[in-house]
C-alpha cells in the first residue's frame, strides 16, 4: 500500500530525514517511535505535502501512485489521511459543512458520486456515535473551543467519515485521558482494522498500543529507521529507552 | 444551527469552487435612449421631462442641482479617487419605452437573458411557471436606469403594500413620496446626495401601511450596463406603524475599460413599532488586477427611525467596485428603537473600500448593533470607519461594535476608523476590535482533508464572516457565499 524509499526531506535547509524506507501493506499496522526530534512529525507533514517540508531525494507511492507529484488535496484524494497532534481550528465553519466539502471534493477528485445530504448525514452520526462523540458537537465550528481530548476524537470521526486507505495518526494519543484514549484507540480499530486499509501510528508510548494492536514497530531516530521488529519491540522501548534500543 | 442549512451551506461553497473568474464582465445590446453627454441645467430638466415629473418634483431637483455646484467632493475618506469628469458622462439612459407591461412575458428577451447569464435567481419565472414552493420575491428590475418590469403588485396591493419604481410613484403617489423625499437624506446632504437629488433617473418605492406585514421580500437588481452611465438610483421604504418589510438589493454590472460613477441614496423610515430590514449583495465590476476599469461607487444610506420601538437592519455583502464609500446609518430617534448593521466587505487587487456605519442615538432607550468583516488581498485597502453617538437627552442608551479585519498576503491594508461622541453618561459603549491572517496551518489542515486551495480560502472566508451572512435571507446568503469564493480566487499562495 505504502511504499516509501530512501526519503530524504529538509524543512528549512535543515536535513531531517535522511533516508527513510518504509513499507505498508494493506491490513497492516505499524507504529513509528522515537525521541523528540527523530523526524516522526516530519514524516507524516512530507508524505501529506505541507509546504515547507522539503523532499530532496526519494519516493513514496500510495498503491502505486506517486505522493510527491501530487498537492496535498490530491493526495487525501489518494486515499491519504493525516490526523493532526495539533488540530487547527477554523472559526465559523461547522464540522459539518467542512467534512462535507472536503468528502464530496475527494469524491470527484476520484471521479466518484457525491454524498447527498442525507447520506452525509447518516454517514457523521454513525462516525459520530463510534467515537462516542455527541452530534451537536459536530455543529459547531471545526475545532474551535474543543478540548485537547475532543479535538482527537474529532480528528477520528473525520477519518471515519473520509474513509482513507492510509492512515498517518500523529501523537492521536498525547492528550488523551484513559477513557478517551480508549474510545480513540477502539475507534481506529474499527475504522481501519480492515484488509484493504492500512495505519502508521506516530507515538511515544505503549498505551495507545495496548488498544491498537500493531504488526509492526519502528524504532525512528536521526531521520531514518534504524531498528524494525515486531509488537514485543515497543515493550522493549518501553523498559529500556531508546537510546539502548537504538544503539 | 441546523443541519441542513450546514449542508446548504456547504452547497453553495461547492458552487463557488467551480467558478473560475468574474463571469458578468459583458454587456448585452439594447438600445438605449440617451441624454445628450454632460451634467448641465439642462440635463436635469432633460431627465424631469423624460419621466413626465410634476413641477414640484423638478424645482426639488433644480435647487439640489444648484446647491450642489456649490459643494466640493468629499476627501476625507481613505481613498485615492482619480479625478471625476462629471462632463463626461451619460445621466440618462432608459430601454426603449414599451406600453406598461403584464407580465415577464412582454420584457425585452435580451433583458431576460441578462438575468439569466447572471444567475440571478429570478425567482418570478418559477412562480409564474407554476414551481412549487418557490420563493415568493417580488422583483421590480431595474435595467440601468428605468423600471422595465414590476411584478406580484396586485398581492402587495391586495395587503395595501405600494411597490413602485420611483418615477411611478411621484406621478401616482405624489404626496406620500413628497411627505418623505429627502426626509432622511437632504438634498444639501453631502456630495453625491446633491448630484443625486438633481440627475437620479429611478429607483424603488415602498410603502408599507399600519399594521402591515409585507407578505413577500421585495428585491431590487440594479446594474449598470450602458456604457458611461452614471447610475443615480433613488430608494424610498416607508414602513408606517406596527409594519414589516424586508428589502433586498443586489448588483452586478459588466465589465468596462472606463469607471463608471454610482451614487445611490437609500433612505428609510421606520415609525412606531415598524420593522425594516435592508439587505444588499453588491458586486459590481471591481476593475482588473491592474486597477484598470471598475465602478466607483459612492452611496448615501441612511434610515430614520423614527417611531417608538422601531427596528431597521442593515447588512450588507461589498464584494465589488473599484471604490466604495458607503456608509448606511441609522438615526434613532425613537425611543427604544433599534439600528443594525452587517457588513462584510471584500477589497482584492487595486480595489478600495471605505465603508462602515454610523449610528445616531437621539432617544432614550435606544440600541444599536455594528459587526463589521473586513477582507483585504491583494493590494487593496479596506477601511472600517463608524461613529457611535449619544446625544444628551439619550439615557440607557446601548451599543456594541465588533470589527475584524481579515488580511490575504501582505501587500493589503486593513483600517479601522471607530468615531465614539458620547454626551450622556448613561451610555453603554462596547466596542471590540480584531486583525487576523488565514494561516498556512488553517489552509493546510483544510488541504489534507481534500480541499483544494481555492476551496479552503473560501471555505475559511465564509467562517470569518458568517455572523453577517447569517443576516441575509437565505437565497442572497447562497449568492453572496459565492461571492465571497469568486472574489477571492487566485489571492492566496
Amino acid at each position: 500500500m505504502l511504499k516509501i524509499h530512501n526519503l530524504h526531506a529538509t524543512v528549512a535547509d535543515k536535513p531531517i530525514l535522511k533516508g527513510l524506507s518504509l513499507t505498508i501493506n494493506a491490513g497492516e499496522i505499524h507504529a513509528i517511535m522515537g525521541p523528540n526530534g527523530a523526524g516522526k512529525s516530519t514524516l507524516g507533514y512530507t508524505l501529506a505535502g505541507r509546504p515547507g517540508y522539503e523532499v530532496t531525494e526519494g519516493a513514496a507511492q500510495l498503491n502505486g501512485v506517486d505522493l510527491l507529484a501530487l498537492a496535498p488535496h490530491e493526495r487525501a484524494a489518494a486515499g491519504l489521511f493525516l490526523g493532526f497532534q495539533y488540530p487547527v481550528e477554523i472559526p465559523g465553519v461547522s464540522f459539518l459543512q467542512f467534512l462535507r466539502e472536503a468528502a464530496n471534493a475527494q469524491r470527484l477528485g476520484r471521479g466518484e458520486p457525491t454524498l447527498s445530504g442525507g447520506a452525509f448525514l447518516k454517514l457523521a452520526r454513525e462516525k459520530a456515535a463510534l467515537l462516542q462523540m455527541d452530534m451537536e458537537m459536530l455543529k459547531r465550528p471545526v475545532n474551535v473551543g474543543f478540548s485537547g481530548g475532543e479535538k482527537k476524537r474529532a480528528e477520528m470521526v473525520q477519518m471515519g467519515i473520509l474513509d482513507p486507505a492510509l492512515a498517518i495518526l500523529d501523537e492521536t494519543d498525547s492528550g488523551l485521558d484513559i477513557d478517551a484514549l480508549r474510545i480513540c484507540g477502539e475507534g481506529i480499530n474499527a475504522i481501519m482494522r480492515r484488509p484493504d486499509k492500512a495505519v502508521l501510528l506516530i507515538t511515544h508510548y505503549q498505551r495507545l498500543l495496548d488498544v491498537v494492536r500493531p504488526d509492526f514497530v519502528h524504532v525512528l531516530s536521526g531521520g531514518r529507521i534504524v531498528r524494525s521488529g515486531g509488537p514485543e519491540l515497543a515493550l522493549e522501548l518501553e523498559e529500556q529507552g531508546y537510546e539502548a534500543v537504538a544503539a | 444551527m441546523n443541519e441542513e442549512i450546514a449542508l446548504r451551506d456547504a452547497a453553495a461553497i461547492e458552487a463557488a469552487a467551480r467558478v473560475a473568474e468574474y463571469e458578468h464582465g459583458w454587456s448585452a445590446e439594447i438600445e438605449q435612449e440617451f441624454a445628450p453627454k454632460g451634467l448641465n441645467e439642462d440635463t436635469v430638466r432633460f431627465i424631469s421631462a423624460k419621466k413626465n415629473e410634476p413641477e414640484w418634483m423638478l424645482d426639488w431637483r433644480l435647487k439640489a442641482w444648484r446647491h450642489w455646484l456649490t459643494m466640493p467632493m468629499p476627501d476625507w475618506a481613505k481613498l485615492a479617487v482619480p479625478p471625476i469628469d462629471y462632463q463626461n458622462a451619460y445621466y440618462y439612459a432608459a430601454p426603449r419605452p414599451k406600453k406598461e407591461l403584464a407580465s415577464l412575458d412582454e420584457v425585452d428577451p435580451e433583458i431576460l437573458r441578462v438575468y439569466e447569464r447572471l444567475g440571478i435567481p429570478l425567482e418570478e419565472q418559477k412562480v409564474l411557471a407554476g414551481v412549487e414552493g418557490a420563493r415568493r420575491v417580488a422583483v421590480d428590475a431595474v435595467f440601468d436606469s428605468v423600471s422595465v418590469a414590476t411584478t406580484f403588485r396586485k398581492e402587495l396591493e391586495a395587503a395595501g403594500v405600494i411597490f413602485r419604481s420611483m418615477s411611478e410613484a411621484i406621478r401616482e403617489y405624489p404626496e406620500l413620496v413628497r411627505r418623505w423625499l429627502g426626509k432622511v437624506v437632504p438634498c444639501h446632504d453631502n456630495f453625491f446626495a446633491a448630484l443625486n437629488c438633481a440627475v437620479f433617473s429611478d429607483g424603488t418605492f415602498v410603502y408599507v401601511p399600519e399594521g402591515v406585514r409585507c407578505p413577500m421580500e421585495l428585491s431590487t437588481y440594479f446594474r449598470i450596463n450602458a456604457q458611461n452611465t452614471g447610475q443615480f438610483e433613488r430608494t424610498l421604504i416607508v414602513a408606517d406603524k406596527g409594519a414589516y418589510v424586508s428589502y433586498l438589493e443586489g448588483c452586478t454590472a459588466p465589465q468596462r475599460d472606463e469607471n463608471q460613477l454610482h451614487a445611490a441614496v437609500v433612505e428609510l423610515v421606520a415609525l412606531d413599532d415598524a420593522e425594516i430590514k435592508y439587505s444588499t449583495v453588491q458586486n459590481w465590476y471591481p476593475g482588473d488586477a491592474q486597477g484598470r476599469g471598475g465602478i466607483y461607487n459612492f452611496v448615501t444610506k441612511r434610515a430614520l427611525c423614527q417611531g417608538r420601538r422601531s427596528k431597521v437592519s442593515w447588512t450588507q455583502v461589498e464584494t465589488g467596485s473599484a471604490i466604495t464609500w458607503k456608509y448606511p446609518s441609522c438615526v434613532l430617534n425613537g425611543e427604544d428603537s433599534v439600528g443594525e448593521f452587517y457588513s462584510v466587505a471584500v477589497t482584492n487587487n487595486r480595489q478600495q473600500a471605505d465603508t462602515g456605519t454610523k449610528m445616531i442615538h437621539n432617544a432614550r432607550g435606544t440600541r444599536s448593533t455594528i459587526v463589521s468583516k473586513g477582507i483585504s488581498a491583494g493590494h487593496s485597502s479596506n477601511t472600517y470607519r463608524g461613529l457611535v453617538r449619544v446625544g444628551a437627552a439619550a439615557d440607557g442608551v446601548r451599543n456594541f461594535t465588533q470589527c475584524d479585519s481579515l488580511l490575504l498576503g501582505h501587500d493589503c491594508g486593513a483600517h479601522t476608523v471607530p468615531y465614539i461622541e458620547v454626551r450622556n453618561p448613561s451610555a453603554q459603549i462596547e466596542h471590540e476590535a480584531t486583525t487576523s491572517k488565514i494561516s498556512d496551518d488553517q489552509l493546510f489542515y483544510a488541504m489534507s482533508r481534500g480541499l483544494s486551495q481555492e476551496a479552503a480560502v473560501a471555505l475559511i472566508v465564509n467562517g470569518f464572516a458568517k455572523e453577517v451572512l447569517q443576516q441575509l435571507p437565505m437565497e442572497f446568503a447562497v449568492e453572496a457565499q459565492k461571492l465571497l469564493g469568486i472574489s477571492l480566487e487566485g489571492s492566496v499562495g
